[in-house]
C-alpha cells in the first residue's frame, strides 16, 4: 500500500496558510497532492488503484503533532518504557515525531547510541528524533562532538533533568553547538537551591511538611543562560529553555526576545493546567520536574501560550514503572506521562476554554517545535513534506483512562479527566501508526 | 489566525480544574491528620481518653483483648513508642514492634510490601512512625487497614496535638480562659463562678473552646510536625496561635497554612500575649545543611527564668520532648513549676488509648449502629484542605 487518499476533511495547516475542506493524497511517504473535495485528478484516475482511502467528513486534517520534549526509557530502563511503546502512546495522542531525551542508561552522548536508536529494530512507530547529551555522560564538565552527534542523527544537545550550572562549560555548548547548527535545550534548574526538594517551594510546602524547589532556581539560571547568549554575540546561537513554569523564567524568555536573541521555550500541559495544589494529599503522579507551581505561576503559563511568548507545547512525557511511583512521596521519580493526553488537554483548555484559535493551538503542537528544531519537512502539509497527518474530530468529548494507555507507563494526574478532540488516525510517512478503535478504516 | 485572544485581565479569572476530592482517609478508625477530626470526634475522642484513664484496669483489658496492633517506627522514639504500646496494652491489644533498623526494611523492603506483610500476619491497625512526610496516606492507600499517624516527617503528629490540647484545657478555667500552670487536675466546666473546682476535666469542645487564648510555639517550625498539627488544631476550637523563630526555621508562608495563625519573630512580644507557651527543639537530623548560629538563636530564643518571669509569669510551659536542657529552654524552666511537660507525657497514654480503640471499632460501630459514625464529617475531606 503506497498511496492513502483522505477525503472531505477539513486541513488546517497553519504553516502553509491552509483552513479549508480538502482532499489530500499520501504517496510513497510523502504529501502528493492537495485539491477541493473530489477534485484530486490523480485520484479520480487511479480508482482502482492501491489507494486506501480514508472518510474524514466532519473531521480536522492537520500535520503529525511533535514533542520535541520525551523520555522514552531506551536505552536501559526499557521496563519504564521502550522506543516501540512510548512512539505507540505517541500515534495514539496523534504525534508523528517526538524528539528523545538523553537521559538513558547510558546517557545518549556518542554516536553510536544516537544511531542505535534509530535503528530500526527498535521498532519506532512515528519518526524518533534523538536529542545528544551536552556533555559527557551529562556530567556536566567535558563537552561533547557536536558534529558526529548531529551527523547520527540529534537534532539538539541538552543535559536535561542535569542542567549545566557551570558558566564556563555552558557558554562553550551554546558558541559549539552554534558551529554546527544544533539548538541547546536546558533544564533550567539551580540544583544548589534544590536538594531534597519535591514539591514548589509555596505554601503546599509549608502545609504538606515538604522541602520547596523555589521559582528562583528555574529563573536565576534561565537569566544566566540569556546573559550568556548575550555575551557570546552570535546569531547562530540558539537557547531553548525546556518545560518553563515560572512566570519570572517566561518575563525572562520575553525580554531575551524582544532584545532579539534566538531565545524559545516550550510549556508542558500540566503547567499551563495545574498547580500545587493538585499535589492534593501527596499523589506521586503529580510529582515532577520542574514542580506544579503556583496559580499565578500557571496563569503566566497561559498568558504566555496566548500572547506567543511560548513557542511550543511538549509534554515531559517521563513514563515511571508503578511501583516506581508507589512509595513515600519524597523518594518517588520525577515525571509524569504525557503524549496521549497532550492534543485533549489542549483543545478542551486552550481551545475552547481559553479561545485560542485551532489553527494556533495546532501551530504550537507542529508547525512551530519543527521550526525551532529544524526537522525539515515536519510540522506542515505542503506538497513535497513528509506524509505526517493527524486526523482528529475537534468535537469529540471522551475521558481519558490511563489503563488503556499505549504506553508502560501509567503515571499520569490526568487519569479521569474530560478531553476534547479525539484522534481518529495517525499517519505517520504515509503509514498508518494509529487508527482509533472505533472507527476502522475503508478500503475503496 | 491571531485574533481572538482574551486579555489577560479578562484570563485571570479563569479558572482550570479543581483538584479531584480526596478519598482519604479510607477507613473509619485511620487517624492521619488532625484536620481529619471533626470537633465532635475530638470531643469524643477527649471523653473516651477520661473514661478509658479511670477505668478499672482488669475491666479495661478486655474492650480490645487478643486485637492484634502493629507498630512500625522508621525513626527512633521514646515517647510515642512507648505511650503507643503501653496504651494498646492497657486495652487488651497484642502488640509487636517493627523498627527500621532490625527488620527487612533495611534490606529494602518497601513501605508498601511491609504493610502488606503486617497485614498478612494478622495487625488489625498499624501505627506509624515514618521519616517521610505523608507516608501514612500511602501505607493506609496499599493496606486500607486503620493507620495511626504517629509522626510522619516534617507534616503532622495528631495525638501529639490531641495530648497537647488536653493538657490545655487541664489547666484552663473555662470563664475567665486563663492558665493556671500551678494545678494539675481538670476545671469542672460547669461551675457557674471561677472557682478553682477540680474533678471532671472538659471533654466537650466547640468553636469557641480556645477563644482568647493565644498559644506561642516558639523555634524550628519547619521542620516541626508537632507545630503544624498543633497549628492546625487548636484554632478550629478558637485559640489564637502565633509562631515565633528565626526566618530559617519558620517562613513567612507559615501564615497562610491556615486561619488563626501568625508570626511573631520577637519572642518577649510573643510571650506577653501567650497563656500557653510551645517549646521546639531544633531538629538537627533534618537541618539538612542549614546553618545556624547556636549561640544567636539562644540569645534570642532560649526560655529562661528571667524571660519567664518578666514576660509570662501564669503562662503554661509546653514541649513535645525529647528536651534540649540548656538549648530551647533553661533546666530550671523544664523542671520549674510552670511546666507541664511530663504531664503532657500522661496525658499521652489517655489520648493514645482513645485512638486505638478508636481504630480497632470505629468501623464496626459504623456497621452495627448504621448512623454514621463520628467519622462522616471527615469523610469529606478534600485533596485540598480549607
Amino acid at each position: 500500500m503506497s498511496s492513502l487518499l483522505i477525503r472531505n476533511g477539513h486541513l488546517i495547516d497553519p504553516a502553509a496558510g491552509v483552513d479549508a475542506l480538502k482532499d489530500i493524497l499520501l504517496k510513497d511517504g510523502r504529501v502528493a497532492e492537495i485539491a477541493g473535495p473530489g477534485k484530486l485528478k490523480s485520484a479520480n484516475g487511479a480508482a482502482g488503484s492501491d489507494v486506501q482511502t480514508l472518510d474524514a467528513a466532519g473531521l480536522t486534517v492537520a500535520p503529525g503533532l511533535i514533542d520535541i520534549h520525551v523520555h522514552l526509557r531506551e536505552p536501559g530502563q526499557t521496563y519504564k518504557e521502550t522506543i516501540a511503546t512510548g512512539t505507540a502512546a505517541a500515534a495514539a495522542g496523534g504525534f508523528t515525531a517526538v524528539a528523545a531525551m538523553p537521559n538513558t542508561n547510558p546517557v545518549n552522548d556518542s554516536p553510536e547510541i544516537t544511531r542505535w536508536m534509530l535503528a530500526p529494530e527498535r521498532g519506532a512507530c512515528v519518526r524518533v528524533y534523538p536529542i545528544g547529551a551536552a556533555t559527557r555522560g551529562s556530567k556536566g564538565e567535558a563537552i561533547n562532538d557536536f558534529a558526529a552527534l548531529k551527523a547520527a542523527g540529534a537534532v539538539a544537545v541538552t543535559d536535561d533533568g542535569r542542567p549545566i550550572l557551570k558558566d564556563t562549560i555552558m557558554r562553550e555548548t551554546l558558541a559549539a553547538a552554534a558551529r554546527v547548527g544544533l539548538s541547546v535545550i536546558q533544564h533550567a534548574e539551580d540544583t544548589r537551591m534544590t536538594g531534597g526538594a519535591s514539591i514548589n517551594a509555596g505554601s503546599s510546602a509549608f502545609k504538606l511538611g515538604l522541602r520547596g524547589m523555589p521559582p528562583e532556581a528555574e529563573s536565576s539560571l534561565v537569566e544566566r543562560d540569556i546573559r550568556l547568549v548575550t555575551e557570546l554575540r552570535d546569531s547562530r546561537v540558539h537557547l531553548h529553555v525546556a518545560h518553563t513554569s515560572t512566570a519570572a523564567a517566561v518575563a525572562a524568555v520575553r525580554k531575551a526576545r524582544r532584545n532579539g536573541l534566538r531565545v524559545t521555550c516550550e510549556v508542558a500541559p500540566h503547567h499551563f493546567l495545574l498547580t500545587e495544589e493538585h499535589v492534593g494529599l501527596y499523589n506521586t503522579n503529580a510529582k515532577m520536574n520542574p514542580p506544579l507551581r503556583s496559580a499565578a505561576d500557571r496563569d503566566a503559563m497561559i498568558e504566555g501560550i496566548l500572547d506567543g511568548v511560548v513557542d511550543a507545547i511538549a509534554t515531559d512525557h517521563a513514563p515511571h514503572a508503578t511501583h516506581e511511583k508507589e512509595v513515600e512521596f519524597e523518594n518517588a521519580p520525577n515525571g509524569i506521562t504525557g503524549l496521549e493526553t497532550a492534543l485533549g488537554l489542549c483543545l478542551r483548555w486552550l481551545h475552547k476554554e481559553w479561545k485560542l484559535p485551532l489553527g494556533r493551538v495546532l501551530s504550537l503542537l507542529s508547525a512551530q517545535p519543527a521550526a525551532l528544531l529544524g526537522l525539515k519537512g515536519r510540522g506542515t502539509l505542503a506538497v513535497g513534506s513528509f506524509a505526517d497527518v493527524v486526523v482528529f474530530d475537534p468535537r469529540a468529548e471522551w475521558t481519558y483512562h490511563a489503563r488503556e494507555t499505549r504506553s508502560k507507563a501509567h503515571n499520569t494526574p490526568f487519569d479521569g479527566w474530560a478531553m476534547q478532540g479525539k484522534v481518529r488516525w495517525t499517519i505517520s510517512e504515509g503509514r498508518i501508526a494509529y487508527s482509533s478503535p472505533a472507527s476502522p478504516t475503508s478500503a475503496a | 489566525m491571531n485574533a481572538t485572544a482574551v486579555t489577560p485581565s479578562v484570563r485571570r479569572q479563569l479558572q482550570t480544574p479543581k483538584p479531584p476530592a480526596s478519598p482519604f482517609p479510607y477507613n473509619p478508625g485511620s487517624l492521619l491528620s488532625v484536620q481529619d477530626l471533626s470537633l465532635d470526634a475530638i470531643s469524643h475522642l477527649l471523653a473516651r481518653a477520661t473514661v478509658l484513664e479511670n477505668q478499672d484496669p482488669l475491666t479495661r483489658d478486655r474492650i480490645l483483648l487478643k486485637r492484634r496492633v502493629a507498630l512500625l517506627f522508621y525513626e527512633s522514639s521514646t515517647r510515642t513508642r512507648t505511650s503507643f504500646e503501653l496504651a494498646a496494652k492497657s486495652l487488651g491489644a497484642d502488640t509487636t514492634l517493627v523498627s527500621s533498623l532490625s527488620s527487612s526494611i533495611e534490606k529494602g523492603e518497601t513501605l508498601k510490601d511491609t504493610g502488606l506483610t503486617l497485614r498478612a500476619l494478622g495487625a488489625e491497625a498499624i501505627i506509624l512512625r515514618h521519616n517521610s512526610s505523608g507516608a501514612p496516606w500511602l501505607l493506609e492507600e496499599v493496606t486500607r487497614l486503620p493507620i495511626l499517624n504517629a509522626g510522619d516527617g516534617m507534616h503532622e503528629h495528631p495525638t501529639q496535638a490531641l495530648l497537647d490540647l488536653r493538657t490545655i484545657l487541664a489547666h484552663l478555667d473555662p470563664i475567665t480562659k486563663k492558665c493556671h500552670p500551678e494545678r494539675s487536675g481538670f476545671f469542672q466546666r460547669s461551675e457557674g463562678s471561677p472557682s478553682l473546682a477540680l474533678s471532671q476535666p472538659v471533654d466537650l469542645v466547640s468553636a469557641d473552646t480556645l477563644s482568647g487564648v493565644t498559644v506561642t510555639i516558639v523555634g524550628d517550625i519547619l521542620h516541626s510536625r508537632v507545630a503544624r498539627s498543633n497549628m492546625f488544631l487548636l484554632p478550629r476550637l478558637g485559640a489564637h496561635v502565633i509562631l515565633c523563630g528565626p526566618t530559617q526555621l519558620l517562613p513567612d508562608s507559615a501564615t497562610s497554612a491556615g486561619p488563626g495563625i501568625s508570626v511573631e519573630r520577637d519572642f518577649e512580644t510573643a510571650l506577653r500575649q501567650s497563656q500557653v507557651v510551645m517549646m521546639l527543639r531544633i531538629q538537627a537530623e533534618r537541618l539538612a545543611g542549614l546553618q545556624l548560629d547556636l549561640a544567636q538563636y539562644k540569645d534570642a530564643y532560649q526560655l529562661t527564668g528571667q524571660r519567664l518571669a518578666a514576660h509570662a509569669p501564669a503562662a503554661l510551659v509546653m514541649h513535645p520532648g525529647p528536651i534540649i536542657r540548656g538549648l530551647e529552654l533553661t533546666a530550671g524552666v523544664a523542671d520549674g513549676s510552670q511546666s507541664a511537660i511530663l504531664e503532657q507525657v500522661r496525658h499521652g497514654v489517655a489520648i493514645r488509648m482513645a485512638v486505638v480503640e478508636r481504630a480497632l471499632t470505629a468501623g464496626t460501630l459504623a456497621a452495627t449502629s448504621g448512623a454514621p459514625s463520628d467519622k462522616s464529617s471527615s469523610l469529606g475531606s478534600k485533596g485540598v484542605r480549607a
